[in-house]
């Protein structure tokens, strides 16, 4: 059997906010072709783990270290990060009045394969590619020509975020908190957007507070983050039982964060 | 004071030297306005850093400069089946019962002095007659540009639009001229817009980097009415636009929409105003501007809500980006309510561009600079997206894009 590329590695990751620290101590290590689910209570650091890996710089990382298939992951930029093939679905994109989607997602696309070395996409290709995940995705075109999120119902907007990273076809997708709001048929054309990107040279982060979701697309690892800390690691069972016994049993493994 | 005084007397001598040419255009009765408006704007004289309405916005170098009357030029008008397109002064020779209940009726020489100056020296202009009960599909352009004449000129641009009741009706007025060129424009339009008529006006300026624009367009709205405004302004070293508008039935909706970009020692100033003296009447206005290097913004926009317009339904906002720290704006919403029963809001910002946007961007590859730019020119182009004219929002899309070193948007090959 093909032995699997470690495609993501942090250890001991340490990050705050002001005065707040916030990831105390993160390990985690994805191989390219694996899922994986994070999960955890409100608050408990996800999105500052999805932020942290994409680049926001909100954040302060005091300790530890990310590598992204061996380079230094936090030496980068966001968008050399994302140009090396990191894609962050964000749980609250934010809306671009004046730019249409279209418009903004062949920006994207393009800066990403100049930084490959690949010819700039002309509008015929890209139309092409376009149509393809639209259809995908559900997408409509009258979505595609109006400002980025601008006005876009919750559903929209996620389901927007898939089609971008379907789009631009990452390495490693980071979804954080995709599935919130989705109704059924939206969850599911989420779900074959994910799917349909899953090969053995990517891998998925799926930061999700549903087993619903973990339905259609399916773990290899489920983890549990509390007040920083990843405290528990497990299959895809391990998201059943916390649906049916919540966070609290949990608890006495981490300690509460002391005030810096 | 005593030069300034004489400046005013320059444009007085000029309108002595030119009286006989004037008389010869229009009526006896227009020509009586023009003198009473020349001796009103003796008595006035330019506005200055004292005037309340001026405070920000200084008219010194406007005032020093002797800006000579430019030789009368052609405008190009196209026809318009169904309605009257034609240059002013031949309206005021063949359609004085259309021209003249209407002209300087409006917009307030009397307590202005640059409308007191244009309406001396009426001439030509453009003039537009939509009868009633017409739908205007195609937009009426007019078209101003300041071509080449040499030295500081001044030219007293006049449009006359009047739309009848249930009408329907698109202007295009553009300002254009050439770099490097020091001259003045000095426009007045008026435009009555009938019972239940709906009129959208667009404003293109794109004056010469060394030109100076004063502009007032005064509109009246009559019952039932819709008007809408978007004023882009993107050329002129000193401008300044000044819209009124005033509900004269119930039942009326006025968008007023701009956008303005401004850099180097660039002056801009937005002035509206927007009387509410019918019940039921609703204003929706936005106005957008970018201000980089040394450039100064002025908006003051006044909402004037009367006792009697009950249930007024009222909303500004002014955005301001600053791109660099030399930049500056003053921004002043007056909201004058006297009426109890009405929704009144306002809303002014200033800023930066917003750093989870640009992370945003970033994360999707797009470089920090080209993700400044692209965000620059969303928020500009937020105010031109709204422009129902095809050409006119296309044309300033890619010159926005071009300013902003953007790719061209393909929009318009995606969609064939
Ligand atoms: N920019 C910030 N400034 C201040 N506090 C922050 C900031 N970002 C995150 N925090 C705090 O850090 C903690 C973790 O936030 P985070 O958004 O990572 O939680 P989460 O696990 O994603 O929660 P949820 O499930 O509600 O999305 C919260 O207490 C939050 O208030
Ligand atoms: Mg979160």
């Amino acid at each position: 059997m093909e032995k699997k590329q470690t495609m993501l590695t942090i250890d001991n990751l340490h990050a705050r906010v002001d005065d707040k620290e916030i990831l105390r101590g993160i390990n985690l290590t994805v191989k390219a072709g694996e899922v994986h689910a994070i999960m955890g209570e409100n608050g408990s650091g996800k999105s500052t783990l999805a932020g942290v890996l994409a680049g926001r710089d909100a954040y302060e990382v005091t300790e530890g270290e990310v590598l992204f298939e061996g380079k230094d992951l936090l030496e980068l930029d966001p968008e050399e990060r994302a140009r090396e093939g990191i894609f962050l679905a964000f749980q609250y994109p934010v809306e671009i009045p004046g730019v249409s989607n279209t418009y903004f997602l062949k920006a994207a696309v393009n800066a990403v394969r100049k930084h490959r070395g690949l010819p700039e996409y002309d509008a015929r290709a890209f139309l092409k590619l376009v149509k393809e995940k639209t259809k995908l995705l559900h997408i409509s075109d009258e979505l595609l020509k109006r400002p980025v999120n601008e006005g876009f119902s919750g559903g929209e907007k996620k389901r927007n975020e898939i089609f971008q990273m379907a789009v631009l076809n990452p390495k490693l997708a980071i979804l954080d908190e995709t599935d919130s709001g989705l109704d059924i048929d939206a969850l599911k054309a989420v779900a074959d957007g994910v799917n349909a990107l899953r090969s053995p040279e990517r891998a998925v982060v799926v930061i999700t507070h549903y087993q619903r979701l973990l339905n259609y697309i399916v773990p290899d690892y489920v983890h549990v983050l509390l007040r920083g800390q990843i405290v528990k690691s497990g299959g895809k069972e391990l998201a059943l039982e916390l649906e049916e016994k919540g966070y609290d049993w949990l608890k006495d493994t981490v300690a509460e964060p002391q005030p810096a | 004071m005593t030069e300034v005084m004489e400046r005013q007397n320059t444009y007085l001598a000029a309108f002595e030297r030119m009286e006989r040419e004037l008389a010869a255009s229009g009526t006896p009765a227009v020509h009586r306005l023009r003198k009473a408006a020349i001796a009103r704007f003796v008595e006035m004289g330019f506005p200055g850093p004292k005037d309340e309405e001026w405070r920000f916005t200084p008219t010194a170098a406007l005032a020093r400069i002797p800006f000579d009357l430019a030789p009368a030029g052609e405008i190009d008008l196209a026809m318009e089946p169904g309605a009257i397109v034609c240059d002013l002064a031949e309206a005021m020779k063949n359609h004085p019962a259309s021209v003249e209940p209407h002209l300087a009726r409006y917009a307030d020489w009397r307590k202005h002095p640059f409308i007191a100056l244009n309406t001396a020296f009426i001439r030509g202009g453009a003039f537009i007659y939509v009868p009633p009960n017409t739908n205007l599909k195609a937009p009426v352009v007019v078209d101003f540009q300041a071509g080449y004449v040499g030295t500081a000129f001044v030219r007293h641009r006049r449009c006359l639009v009047v739309i009848g009741d249930n009408s329907r009706a698109t202007i295009v007025e553009r300002y254009s001229g050439l770099p490097g060129e020091i001259y003045l424009t000095n426009a007045v339009t008026e435009i009555i817009v009938g019972p239940g008529a709906h009129v959208d006006h667009y404003k293109v300026q794109r004056e010469g980097d060394k030109a100076f624009h004063q502009a007032t367009m005064q509109v009246q709205l009559g019952r039932a009415s819709r008007f809408s405004s978007h004023a882009v302004t993107q050329g002129g070293q000193w401008v300044r636009n000044e819209i009124n508008a005033v509900f004269e039935g119930e039942g009326g909706e006025c968008i007023l929409n701009g956008m303005y970009r401004a850099s180097g020692e660039q002056v801009v100033d937005n002035h509206t105003f927007i009387d509410h003296a019918y019940p039921h009447c609703a204003s929706h206005e936005l106005y957008k501007g970018i201000l980089d290097g040394k450039a100064r913004g002025v908006f003051n926009g006044k909402i004037y809500v009367r006792q009697d317009a009950q249930k007024t339904d009222a909303k500004q906002t002014n955005q301001t980006l600053l791109l660099s720290d030399d930049a500056t704006i003053n921004t002043k919403p007056q909201l004058e309510i006297y009426a109890d029963d009405v929704k009144c809001t306002h809303g002014a910002t200033v800023g930066q561009l917003d750093a989870e946007s640009i992370f945003y961007l970033r994360s999707r590859g797009i470089g920090l600079a080209e993700a400044r730019s692209l965000l620059t020119y969303a928020f500009a182009n937020d105010i031109v997206n709204r422009i129902q004219v095809a050409k006119v929002r296309e044309e300033l899309e890619s010159s926005l894009l071009e300013a902003h070193h953007l790719p061209a948007s393909e929009s318009g090959k995606e969609e064939a």
